[in-house]
């Protein structure tokens, strides 16, 4: 899968501030890709970069393949974390004038801003004012206006803010649709549950360095702990204990009376295989459910975070 | 791409409310103002002075006559205590002259302040009646000796040979003295509007969408340009406005002469001022008002939008006022006191050729002709000064858009323009 943009070794300080310190990342086409970190992280630098909004101070960023120039401007759509619109402004008119900035003409704009208005059924909010609507509703507006040039790449910085539980889910599958078009998406937010469900990559910055990036699915195999969740009926606590010695270590056990079932959490050791652990485990007891504890992109988040040395 | 912002802000000037009230509205506003200010005028006029007079000499009168405003009343066969008495009981009664002697010795007895017109009005009568009375004692006839007093004014013509005269040389003045005020007036308006324009894209956050879309610089300038077109367009409306009541005035005027025109304090004739008007190099002015105005508006308006991109709200531009106020004040100042004094003078001139002072000084100074080499280069050196500002304007701008929740110093400002 070819990639879409790279950052290569990306520095940016702003006087004594160093907001960005060597970052290097790859954006794959067509994968969502989640830009995670911390608040002051530098993830607002990076974005802007990538805009061309600020230049680095040192580095390079290749998108498709070509050194980053102003005419790639046209082929990348920004939300920002920071939403606004201009107040006074009718919403046709201003959807059509921010699309113009972005290389549209009036009328392909205008054709585009109907079928998008068609489709949030928001076509009555045309003649408008921003500041007559309410704030998720500006929301929206925005989100069409974001996407309306079609680019190549997507920034997203917290697009779900605003927005309630429907909203939310309708962005949401907005954004696996234009994904299924062929559109990469960058995605910041602070919400881990929307990460886990819609990235394909992460990249974790905390305090101005990249600490964590790849495919999420590999992050989380390599953050698992061998831990694991089984709930057994008839259990026999002695056997149990004698887990320990197959290398098992016995980290839970929690009895649920009602149901007459045993919840168990364990950890298994770097030479014990699964197998191991299910033989032992059927000798406790009879086994109802088994599964793996896969660490959560919150855990990995907080547990990188705070393991990060300081500056 | 510049286009479309200038075309934007264009129209997001021109479509606010306010700026089709002020177009429309100052020219009618100032109209009637004036309107007012003549009617008052000529109420305050017609009103008839009565003033009584008391003269042992007989001498006065032969000097005053009753005219439309002022009639006087003569006291004869009683003491001056009695016609004092009499006169400040008499509530209709002016004041009182009283004259005991046959030198040029008068007194002027009121209750109320008297007008100084008044008086240096009868002071002239009884000068020209003492001057006459010495030229007779010397056996001259007076009116032999003036000949015909009015060849005595000064006949003012320039050097093309083009007759002017003292009511020119006022209404040259007034038109000067109004364009320079009122292109200082356009800066600091169109100024402003530039920068609450910049300061409201920064706290609406709409400003990282445009510029994640278009250069820094282009947006700003992209403002100050459609903000120009706006501006400009409001001028040729009230030029337009002011021809249409100008001649509608004027046709008024010639139907009605007598009502303004002959009323004594009114110094000129308003046909003559009206003539005076349409001889000025009114397209000449008309141009170098555009191009003064746009040089001047230009050179600030960068300054403005630098100003507004550096604060979050425009409570924090007060700071920032000062210098840009200061140097427009000045002009305006010395434009009133040295240009009409001495429109050629090194003062007038060296102010008319630096560019934070050369809009308005220059401005006023046209109607009384300015070499065009001074006009080129008080021209040229506007714009000039301009793409060094605005350079500047530029990087601070660039940088302080993106900057929230500090209030700069300027100190802060400095470093920005040493920003890569």
């Amino acid at each position: 899968m070819p990639n879409l943009l790279e950052v290569q070794e990306v520095s940016k300080t702003y006087g004594n501030y160093t907001a960005l310190n060597s970052v290097s990342l790859t954006v794959k086409k067509g994968k969502i890709f989640g830009l995670l970190g911390p608040n002051g992280a530098g993830k607002t630098s990076l974005i802007r970069i990538i805009n061309q909004i600020t230049m680095p101070d040192k580095g390079q960023l290749l998108f498709d393949g070509v050194p980053l120039q102003s005419k790639h401007i046209k082929q990348i759509g920004y939300l920002p974390e920071e939403r606004g619109l201009y107040k006074s402004m009718k919403v046709g008119e201003q959807a059509v004038y921010l699309s113009q900035l972005k290389g549209l003409d009036r009328q392909e704009a205008k054709k585009r801003i109907n079928f998008w208005f068609d489709k949030f059924n928001i076509n009555d909010w045309r003649d408008k004012k921003i500041n007559e609507l309410s704030k998720g509703m500006a929301q929206k507006v925005q989100f069409i206006i974001t996407v309306l040039h079609q680019p190549k790449l997507l920034i997203f910085d917290e697009p779900f803010s605003g927005f309630d539980p429907i909203n939310t889910e309708l962005i949401k599958n907005e954004i696996l649709e234009l994904k299924e078009k062929g559109a990469t998406i960058i995605f910041s937010t602070h919400r881990m549950e929307s990460v886990e469900e819609l990235c394909d990559d992460i990249a974790l910055i905390n305090r101005s360095h990249l600490v964590l990036s790849g495919a999420l699915r590999d992050i989380k195999n390599r953050y698992k702990q061998g831990i694991y969740l089984a709930t057994l009926e008839n259990f026999n606590t002695a056997k149990a204990a004698s887990l320990q010695h197959e290398g098992i270590e016995l980290m839970e056990s929690k009895n649920h009376v009602e149901i007459g079932q045993q919840l168990l959490k364990l950890k298994i050791d770097k030479h014990t295989d699964i197998n191991t652990l299910l033989t032992g485990l059927t000798a406790c007891g009879t086994l109802v459910k088994f599964e793996e504890k896969i660490p959560s992109v919150n855990d990995i988040f907080i547990k990188t975070v705070k393991e990060t040395p300081d500056a | 791409m510049l286009k479309l912002i200038i075309v934007r802000e264009f129209l997001a000037r021109v479509r606010n409310k306010s700026f089709v009230l002020m177009t429309f509205m100052s020219p009618i506003l100032v109209f009637i103002m004036f309107g007012v200010i003549a009617y008052l005028t000529k109420i305050n006029d017609s009103e008839i002075k009565h003033i009584t007079v008391f003269d042992k000499t007989d001498i006065l009168k032969n000097i005053l006559f009753d005219t439309e405003q002022i009639q006087y009343r003569f006291l004869d066969d009683i003491s001056l205590a009695e016609a004092k008495k009499q006169t400040a009981e008499d509530e209709t009664t002016y004041g009182l002259i009283v004259k005991t002697e046959a030198d040029a010795q008068v007194s002027f007895f009121s209750n109320e302040s008297v007008s100084p017109v008044l008086i240096s009005n009868i002071e002239n009568k009884l000068k020209e009646y003492y001057q006459n009375q010495a030229l007779m004692d010397l056996g001259i006839d007076p009116t032999t000796f003036y000949d015909n007093p009015e060849n005595t004014q000064i006949s003012i013509q320039n050097y093309t040979g083009k007759e002017t005269s003292k009511t020119n040389s006022y209404v040259k003045m007034i038109f000067g003295g109004f364009a320079g005020y009122l292109i200082m007036m356009f800066i600091v308006i169109y100024g402003n509007m530039v920068m609450r324009s910049v300061i409201e894209e920064k706290t609406n956050r709409v400003i990282e969408i445009i510029i994640s879309s278009v250069k820094p610089f282009d947006l700003m300038m992209g403002k100050i340009l459609g903000t120009t077109m706006a501006g400009l367009l409001q001028f040729t409306i009230w030029i337009f406005i002011g021809f249409l009541l100008l001649q509608l005035f004027g046709n008024l005027n010639g139907a009605y002469p007598q009502t303004i025109a002959d009323t004594q304090t009114s110094a000129f004739n308003l046909t003559v001022i009206l003539k005076e008007i349409l001889a000025l190099p009114l397209g000449f002015m008309i141009v170098s008002f555009l191009l003064f105005f746009t040089g001047g508006y230009f050179l600030y308006s960068s300054i403005y939008a630098a100003i507004g991109a550096a604060v979050d709200n425009e409570t924090d531009t007060q700071q920032f006022m000062l210098p840009i106020l200061l140097p427009l004040i000045l002009g305006v100042y010395i434009g009133f006191f040295t240009v009409i004094e001495n429109p050629h003078g090194t003062v007038s001139t060296v102010f008319s050729m630096i560019p934070f002072t050369a809009p308005i000084v220059m401005l006023m100074r046209i109607p009384f002709g300015v070499p065009w080499w001074q006009w080129t280069i008080s021209l040229l050196l506007l714009f000039g000064t301009f793409l060094v500002v605005v350079w500047f304007a530029g990087k601070i701008y660039r940088v302080g858009i993106l900057m929230y929740g500090k209030k700069p110093s300027y100190r802060e400002l400095i470093r920005w323009l040493k920003h890569q």
